[in-house]
């Protein structure tokens, strides 16, 4: 027999992840249908995608750089080593709002028919990820608008990418199948979004955050996965950034991101059985 | 042949319903309030749980090639089970094995886009169903030629009419090739044109490509057409499994017969009724024993409520409640009651009738609900005569012409 499938209560699957492999033509094809929703459904979907990380920037900018008047010692452009910061964060905001509210969006979907549910989240991760590729061209813009030339080492961003990827799936997925369950939970996330702003190293940079963190307690900085991620980011594309590598803290963030991802698959997992029933 | 290629032993299907909470899901808010009451100590929950088992103890076996009509009336269980089949949701206890690839097609259109062209919904759906893109692609002039939506096929699918909405979404549906094809009441939308064609093509999947196809539906006509096999649930338990005719009739007749007797209760009440098992013709008679608790006599009103076995009204006869001059007096104790009901104009089929003694637009004394059933034939005439089964109504009407030349 080529095919046999066995349902039992309480069983987690043996060919679960060989089941999202052979699903994944849906996968492909729900990332496509979200897409090019998005894009048709608004006609302002691309601009939006520019607008709000560049107003973001601008006000960063002024805020920090000439309210605050952080002094960096970098010779980078501020716009430039706030931006950096900006990109990968808007991205990870903009995976947790869409994903958190995917699988509420997609109930029809739900109820209906058979799929491994972790490809919906996913590929809504995967919409955010096109506009932080858009978003990505201003950065390129803003290269020649302050006639700045980034460091060789900016060819290692695509690593990035996938580390940031990685970083917003989890919380992603977790806060996915919370909203299944208890649906005021998106009244918070575009709270911790804004709060997370603020802790993470965007519109500073994480030294001279810190500088006003006490010494041994600066590993809980980075207990935000995004602190790292950011770090990185920075890194590649500001040429006297510290290289994170070097720094002890980075690595627990990179732990967090393994760690926030992994019990995020496993709650998953968990409460996927019952979305049918609870949405 | 003998093959299983579907195997349910045990199955059951609980669900939890909280009288508290207003929707199926809880906020966190409650849940925090919840636990912060039980820390403080007030353990009183003012919250009722009931458990309720939507499919229970259910064993049967499907063979390869069957053709399976799942009846039972509503809240028997029929969606859950197809639900639990194409792994939707979880049972709570049993196991189930099924030997081949499955697609349930439980909606029509499932995963249609309002914003997407046709062209784009036909891949969308087709992947939701569980086709390959290049599956999709090798039956493509296929599916849109079923639809008969051609000149549509770039426009947004928000701008089409509700019918070729349908159509274009069963036709992706029908052109699903899995082993096993699940499906639940589907038909019940699109004209009857189309649903003529959407039977015949189930038809050809099971009969001619050998699949195996699970059907639930209401129209009992459409299970028999396309069915050989039956399953028969009633509130989540299994009654039986067999042969589709011996299943459909001891699901038309079970429940419901042509007599019905209870305890007598409250001032007035019915004790026994009694209608014609079949009905050739014009006339039925139903016969009433009638209890009066009330030392005067009584005049109150007799309804009939006529219904298919679907539970869609077809018509109402009165015995006093348009006229109260004809409202019968129930003497104190036993009163048999031997009325007619002309149901000439009922198409041939099956049919549930529903009592009620009231006074009118005051109280309802009692009714009898669901439990009678009877049959119209017509055999005697020579013409042809109206049938429930051809979809077009319950009631066949006198036309007359005058020719004018």
């Amino acid at each position: 027999m080529s095919f046999r499938i066995v349902i039992e209560p309480g069983k987690t699957r043996k060919n679960y992840w060989k089941d999202i492999w052979r699903y994944r033509e849906l996968f492909y094809i729900l990332s496509w249908r979200d897409i090019k929703v998005r894009y048709k459904q608004t006609t302002l979907g691309v601009l939006w995608a520019v607008l709000r990380p560049l107003l973001t920037m601008i006000v960063f900018t002024f805020v920090f750089g000439k309210v605050a008047r952080l002094e960096t010692t970098s010779v980078v452009p501020y716009p430039i080593i706030v931006f950096a910061g900006m990109l990968p964060w808007l991205f990870f905001a903009n995976s947790l709002s869409e994903a958190s509210n995917s699988l509420v969006g997609n109930e029809r979907l739900i109820t209906k028919v058979y799929f491994p549910r972790m490809i919906i989240p996913a590929s809504s991760v995967i919409t955010s990820f096109i506009d932080f590729l858009i978003s990505f061209c201003i950065l390129i813009v803003l290269f020649f608008f302050y006639g700045y030339a980034p460091p060789a080492r900016i060819c290692l961003m695509p690593l990035f990418w996938i580390l940031a990827f990685l970083a917003s799936f989890g919380p992603g997925l977790y806060l996915t199948a919370l909203n299944v369950k208890y649906r005021d939970f998106r009244y918070i996330i575009p709270f911790m979004v804004q709060f997370g702003i603020f802790i993470s190293p965007v519109g500073i940079t994480s030294e001279q955050a810190l500088k006003v963190i006490p010494s041994h307690l600066q590993w809980v900085y980075y207990l935000n996965p995004m602190a790292g991620v950011i770090d990185a980011f920075r890194w590649s594309i500001v040429t006297d950034a510290p290289n994170p590598f070097l720094n002890f803290p980075f690595y627990i963030s990179m732990a967090m991101i393994l760690l926030l991802l992994v019990l995020a698959i496993f709650q998953f997992r968990k409460m996927e059985r019952h979305f049918a029933d609870l949405i | 042949m003998s093959e299983s290629i579907i195997k349910v032993s045990g199955l059951g299907k609980k669900y939890i319903i909280s009288h508290e909470a207003s929707g199926k899901y809880t906020t966190l808010r409650d849940a925090i309030g919840r636990n912060i009451k039980s820390w403080i100590g007030s353990s009183q929950r003012n919250v009722s749980r009931e458990e309720f088992w939507a499919l229970r103890d259910i064993y049967f076996s499907i063979n390869r090639g069957d053709a399976v009509g799942i009846v039972g009336r509503n809240g028997a269980g029929k969606s859950t089970l197809l639900k639990v089949l194409s792994r939707i949701t979880e049972p709570s206890h049993g196991k189930v094995e099924i030997n081949g690839r499955i697609a349930s097609l439980l909606e029509v259109g499932t995963g249609f886009h309002q914003e997407l062209t046709g062209r784009e919904n036909i891949f969308l759906n087709g992947a939701i169903l569980g086709m390959s893109r290049a599956e999709v692609r090798a039956k493509f002039d296929e599916i849109v030629d079923f639809s008969g939506v051609e000149t549509f096929l770039d426009t947004p699918v928000k701008r089409y009419s509700s019918g070729m909405y349908v159509r274009l979404a069963f036709a992706v549906a029908a052109h699903l090739e899995p082993e096993i094809l699940v499906v639940d009441e589907v038909l019940a939308v699109g004209d009857a044109e189309f649903q003529k064609k959407c039977l015949g093509k189930m038809d050809d999947v099971s009969r001619n490509q050998g699949r195996t196809v699970l059907f639930v539906s209401h129209n009992i006509s459409a299970i028999q057409q396309l069915c050989n096999k039956g399953i028969y649930l009633e509130r989540g338990k299994l009654v039986m499994q067999g042969g589709i005719d011996e299943v459909v009739d001891r699901y038309v007749s079970e429940g419901t017969n042509n007599t019905f007797t209870k305890e007598p209760k409250g001032d007035i009440s019915v004790t026994h009724a009694e209608i014609d098992k079949r009905v050739n013709g014009d006339l039925m008679t139903v016969t009433l024993y009638i209890r009066s608790n009330i030392q005067s006599s009584m005049p109150v009103s007799i309804d009939f409520r006529f219904y298919t076995l679907t539970q869609v009204p077809v018509g109402f006869a009165s015995i006093g409640t348009f006229d109260y001059e004809k409202q019968v007096n129930l003497v104190h104790g036993d009163n048999k009651i031997i009325a007619t009901v002309d149901v000439n104009t009922f198409a041939i089929g099956n049919y549930l009738l529903n009592i009620d003694v009231t006074r009118p637009n005051v109280e309802y004394y009692d009714r009898i609900e669901d439990h009678l059933s009877f049959e119209i034939v017509k055999e005697t005439e020579e013409n042809r005569s109206l049938q429930q089964s051809w979809n077009y109504g319950s009631v066949q009407l006198n036309a007359t012409i005058k020719q004018v030349n």
